[in-house]
């Protein structure tokens, strides 16, 4: 089993060190929820609300934004630039590192 | 005074099935929703994606499994009271519950059960620090009236399917519409996208994209939104914002109920009844926590099951009940309907 290690920043500025398994599907928003960290996933990862939004702090390589995400995120608050759905973002070995903040809630 | 067995709260598929399992039981039935339809998360997020997890069916649109549910429960008949939110609960002397909505409509049931899913349904409001004091002064999230803009001046934000569809609505009953979206694509159905196109290209309407609105100004009320698209604001002179950005589940008033909460969720007793710590009221489905809780909607179906067996002894204690199946039982609806297995056919060979 291979792990990767992700920095999360809460919405109080907390850093968190993850410790993510790439062999389970999960993805951001359900590493989040596994860590029991405040992060509603309303729609199940459907990408069809914006409550995993997240900001990307290190410049690592993500897959593009699908359609439904770029669509999600034009409706979404607070959006910036570095903005991703987190239930959007496979953990993947190659996001070893990766840092990453949570948006405020709506 | 709406009276009945067991006062359903939130219709999504965990409560629509309760009248099912209620109504084998010779239970009655009302569901109280936020939404002017029933069905939940099923029909408002995702009406036409699929599910897989549903025991027996392969794949079925989330949709599709609400229309599947109502004609299920049709035969029992349930109430309903849709478009209001259940605010208030209190104990009445006998012992039973009375639930008034926020427009004033009252439940008396002995039991109630809360199928809440992950809360009841609110519009999503763009963080402008003083939006709420326009509020009803300018600014809603709803169109309940269109009327009311005949007209008027009216800019509308979003790119999905309600905001679309109002720009259309809309279009020949305001003086002045303006629909202003964050980015040049929208999602909704072609034809409608096609038709704000022609609005668009006759003139009809004010297409700001990308664009957003990141103020308000007015006294009493509404009197300008600030637009701001690439590097430049500007003022636009309205009588209306209507942010059309869908809407997000809260728990909301429930939760001033007395219910002991966790997470956001409501606890129970998983190991008996799915019964809260209010006697008589019950949560099931995606609203409650207990170990081991799995948020999934065949659970929820099962929940309600368990919990109308309680509800059951709770109404009738004096009654005894004993599990009967559907295939050698049938079902007796309300409506007078009976449905049951068909009589083996005996033919003799000679």
């Amino acid at each position: 089993m291979s792990e990767i290690n992700i920095t999360l920043i809460d919405r109080a500025q907390k850093e968190h060190q993850l410790l993510a398994p790439t062999d389970m599907a999960l993805n951001l928003m359900e590493l989040c929820k596994a860590y029991e960290l405040p992060v509603e996933g309303v729609c199940g990862g459907m990408a069809l609300c914006a409550s995993c939004q997240c900001y990307i702090k290190s410049d690592h390589t993500l897959p593009e934004k699908s359609e439904d995400e770029e669509a999600m995120l034009a409706e979404a608050f607070h959006v910036q630039e570095n903005s991703r759905l987190g239930c959007q973002i496979p953990i993947t070995p190659n996001l070893e590192g990766l840092v990453v903040e949570l948006a405020p809630e709506e | 005074m709406i009276q009945t067995d067991i006062l359903i709260i939130g219709a999504g598929p965990t409560g629509l099935f309760t009248v099912f399992e209620a109504g084998l039981l010779k239970l009655r039935c009302h569901l109280i929703d936020t939404l002017t339809q029933p069905g939940g998360q099923c029909a408002e997020i995702y009406p036409k994606k699929p599910i897989y997890d549903i025991p027996s069916h392969p794949e079925i649109l989330a949709g599709d499994l609400v229309t599947n549910l109502l004609a299920q429960i049709a035969p029992f008949e349930p109430g309903y009271t849709l478009g209001e939110q259940a605010l208030h609960l209190e104990q009445a002397k006998d012992g039973q519950f009375i639930v008034t909505t926020d427009k004033g409509t009252q439940h008396k049931a002995a039991v109630v059960a809360i199928a809440g899913g992950l809360g009841a349904f609110e519009p999503r409001k763009p963080p402008l620090e003083n939006i709420g004091q326009f509020e009803d002064k300018g600014v809603q999230y709803a169109i309940t009236d269109p009327e009311q803009f005949r007209n008027k001046k009216v800019v509308l934000a979003g790119g999905g399917d309600s905001a679309l569809d109002w720009t259309v609505f809309l279009a020949d009953i305001a003086q002045e519409l303006t629909l202003v979206h964050r980015r040049n694509e929208f999602r909704g159905a072609l034809d409608v996208v096609d038709k704000v196109q022609a609005l668009k290209d006759q003139g009809k309407i004010n297409l700001l994209t990308p664009a957003e609105v990141v103020g308000l100004e007015g006294e009493s009320r509404l009197q300008n939104v600030l637009i701001k698209q690439q590097e430049t604001t500007q003022k636009w002179h309205t009588d209306y914002f209507i942010p059309l950005f869908g809407l997000t589940p809260k728990l909301g008033p429930l939760a001033t109920w007395g219910l002991a909460i966790e997470k956001n969720a409501i606890k129970v007793n998983n190991a008996l009844d799915y019964q809260t710590n209010i006697p008589g009221i019950y949560a099931i489905g995606d609203v409650n926590t207990y170990p081991g809780k799995l948020k999934l909607i065949l659970c929820g179906f099962h929940e309600a099951t368990l919990m109308c067996q309680s509800a059951f002894k709770r109404i009738h204690p004096e009654k005894k009940n004993v599990l009967k199946y559907t295939t050698v039982s049938g079902i007796s609806g309300f409506d007078g309907s009976r449905k049951e297995a068909s009589k083996a056919t005996i033919k003799t060979i000679k």
